[in-house]
């Protein structure tokens, strides 16, 4: 079946072919024969209008991120698409799903310096996995058609699809092929036999195992199997920055997290495991500190999709391509069902170390000043299991990721690679309008929150139930905290003033509490918690602590710092 | 730091070049030379791509630009794995043509292309160190103009592109 219709409804009615139900977008000249085809198609497609176009992107990713679809976005030439360079480098470093569509100037102006017309092609192309520019009708749909396919197969990563005006508004065929495949795109790969047997046999005659698993076991929906791996093997298993929730904390052979604000013990013993298993992480040098002392005496496995991944940071000495979901139940059935008790108890051991002397002042503190810790550690109790947390950048950003108890896959929305200040407040409304039913906790600091401020419109609007709360210390925390350890505490420009953000709130209409006692912390979060609607709960922490522990640029895993 | 030579066997799409040149950028790597091609499959183009770096790096550029998504395959060679050919032109005054120039194309086997009035053009083929050595003797006569291709290369490898492409 075969009809005649306009650019823009083309481009709607193959949005909706792929099933997405939510756009966040702004619109703007350019774009508007598309907004207009939306119009008529609302009761198919919903959108939502943010107050800025990166609002919009962060948004699509918060959404993509817990929902496992495609997120997608829509904006209009120019400012409106530069607007989302950010989120697409975001995105793509992150490996998070979308679809990002921008009008562009009518085909004929290109290059002319037309009003509202920039190179989004070449401006884009370094912060996407694929970007095309369509200048005819006809092409509208097999772009966008081709572009979800490669936003959510193989690694998934962030598409822009420009579109010019006269391709808009021309009319033509609609009859929607969705993309299978194309030749110069691999998105699966066989196991290799004799790399998972060489695997296996290198995890059966270890001593002291270890397991680092990324945000690879939730792309790949194989948190099921990495947890039979785990409950086989007996090997313990520490978590990345994104990879938090693959995995339940309570589960036996969780011991904590890596990385520069990571756990001691996951860190230091990374430096003597004799086989190191990695699963769907990329070895970031967030993770590794220097490479040239990074478990150095261990043999390396590396389970993982992307081929550019192998040998790029650190040298694997087996390296199983593929799609760790097949690769992880492979491995299980061949490997012998084992435990490492004295080696286990090494990472307990440890682990008490750090509870001594982090994590009892950063909980039960006995300082008259509130800890970013305490709040996270109140948040753990009255939260549902599958509750979001959703983050922005810096130390609230890792004593939230530090304290927060993961239980279920899909619970966290953070800026992980680019580490993008501002991602917070319009990643958690994507992330709640997704599901208005699930509990989503923005947790951001006072400088994040100030760069997207404006979306707290968005929620107004769209009555999105976030629960935000505000960790106050007045300044920019983390770059306050570098310039007290490596700066010789000149803190050059890092101090706020900063607005009464409990008015800022409520002028959006959004209920709102701020908190300074620690005898008042509790009964706050449980009334936010339990509020109908959004909430904005603002906490004035102490002005100047730091996030510990902590390996310093440059130093090794094995000098993780516990002050 | 060796010389590498890049193959890289794409779609004919527009921006795929820049794509490709993007990743050198990025990590700061010069391109020493650049040829892109049709193949002998239609709608199939050929990069060839030179460069001077470490093992290492080459291999991460090649896993690099094969992980684009419209890039049908890439792969590398040591100068021992090709067979490649430059082409150079030198542009001379005619004032300056004398018996000494004259041994000098005779030797090393360079073709007279066109000859006007002010100038003559000459022609070599032949790998860098050759078009060099022929630049260096020819500054002697008030050499005007001197430009030279890009290597074009085809691998010593016993495999062809259709097994990429289907």
């Amino acid at each position: 079946m075969e009809t005649k219709m306009r650019g823009a409804d083309i481009v709607v009615r193959s949005l909706i072919a792929e099933q997405a139900e939510l756009i966040f977008g702004y619109p703007g000249g350019a774009i508007m024969p598309v907004y207009d085809a939306l119009y008529d198609y609302h009761d198919q497609i919903k959108h939502v209008l943010t107050r800025h176009e990166q609002g919009a992107i962060h948004a699509a990713q918060g959404y993509a991120r817990i929902s496992g679809k495609v997120g997608v976005c829509l904006a209009t030439s120019g400012p409106g698409a530069t607007n989302l360079i950010t989120g697409l480098a975001d995105a793509q470093i992150d490996s998070t799903p979308l679809v990002c569509i921008t009008g562009q100037v009518a085909a004929h102006l290109l290059g002319t310096d037309a009003f509202q017309e920039t190179d989004m092609m070449g401006i884009s192309m370094p912060a996407t996995k694929w970007n095309i520019q369509v200048r005819h009708v006809e092409d509208i749909a097999p772009a966008i058609a081709k572009g979800f396919f490669i936003a959510r197969s193989g690694r998934p990563g962030a598409v822009l699809i420009d579109i010019t005006k006269n391709a808009q508004v021309d009319f033509g065929e609609f009859n929607y092929q969705p993309c299978q495949e194309f030749r110069s795109y691999v998105t699966k790969r066989p196991i290799s036999v004799p790399a998972l047997q060489e695997a296996a046999a290198l995890i059966n005659s270890a001593s002291r195992p270890y397991v680092l698993f990324g945000q690879g076991v939730i792309l790949g929906k194989a948190e099921g199997e990495l947890k039979d791996f785990l409950d086989k093997s007996g090997i313990p298993a520490a978590s990345t920055l994104l990879g938090s929730g693959a995995l339940s904390e309570d589960h036996p052979s969780y011991v904590g997290k890596l990385g520069m604000h990571g756990n001691y013990a996951p860190n230091l013993l990374t430096n003597q495991c004799d086989v190191l298993i990695a699963v769907g992480m990329r070895f970031d040098d967030r993770v590794t500190g220097d490479l040239s002392r990074y478990a150095k005496q261990a043999k390396i496995i590396h389970l993982e999709l992307d081929p550019a991944e192998i040998n790029k940071n650190v040298k694997a000495t087996v390296a199983v391509l593929g799609d760790c979901k097949d690769s992880l139940t492979q491995l299980t059935a061949v490997i012998s069902a084992k435990t490492y008790p004295d080696w286990m108890a090494k990472f307990r051991t440890l682990e008490l170390q750090e509870k001594e002397a982090v994590v009892q002042h950063d909980l039960t503190p006995t300082k008259v000043g509130l800890t970013m810790g305490e709040v996270i550690h109140i948040i753990n109790r009255y939260k549902a299991d599958d509750a979001v947390l959703v983050t922005d950048v810096g130390q609230h950003q890792m004593i939230a990721w530090r304290y927060y108890n993961y239980k279920k896959t899909r619970t966290q929305v953070t800026s992980g690679g680019l580490g993008t200040m501002g991602f917070a407040l319009p990643a958690a409304l994507g992330a709640q309008l997704h599901d208005y039913s699930r509990q989503v906790i923005c947790v951001v600091g006072d400088g994040g929150i100030q760069m997207t401020i404006q979306e707290l419109g968005t929620i107004m609007q769209t009555k999105a139930p976030v629960k935000i709360v505000l960790l106050n210390n007045n300044y920019l925390g983390m770059v306050r905290q570098w310039q007290q350890m490596f700066f010789d505490k000149r803190y050059s420009f890092t101090e706020l003033d900063n607005p009464d953000f409990i008015k800022l709130a409520e002028a959006y209409g959004i209920k709102a509490q701020k908190v300074g006692e620690r005898g008042d912390l509790q009964e706050a979060i449980e009334d936010m918690l339990i509020h109908d609607g959004p909430y904005f709960l603002e906490v004035v922490v102490e002005k100047e602590d730091n996030v510990f522990p902590m390996i310093a640029t440059g130093c090794s895993v094995e000098e993780v710092r516990l002050h | 730091m060796k010389r590498y030579t890049i193959f890289v066997i794409t779609e004919n799409f527009i921006g795929l070049l820049n794509r490709i040149t993007i990743i050198f950028t990025r990590r700061g790597i010069n391109i020493d030379a650049l040829t892109a091609s049709e193949s002998r499959i239609p709608g199939v183009h050929r990069i060839t791509i030179e460069v001077t770096v470490t093992e290492e790096t080459v291999i991460q550029l090649v896993n690099q630009i094969e992980k684009i998504i419209d890039v049908i395959k890439a792969f590398h060679h040591e100068d021992s794995g090709v067979v490649y050919q430059e082409l150079a032109l030198y542009k001379l005054p005619v004032s300056r043509l004398d018996g000494g120039l004259e041994k000098i194309i005779r030797e090393h086997h360079a073709k007279i292309i066109a000859a006007e009035q002010d100038f003559v053009v000459l022609e070599l083929t032949g790998h860098k160190e050759k078009t060099r050595e022929l630049l260096e003797l020819l500054k002697d006569y008030g050499i005007l103009e001197f430009a030279r291709s890009g290597r074009v290369a085809v691998a010593k490898r016993m495999l062809t592109i259709d097994s990429f492409v289907n």
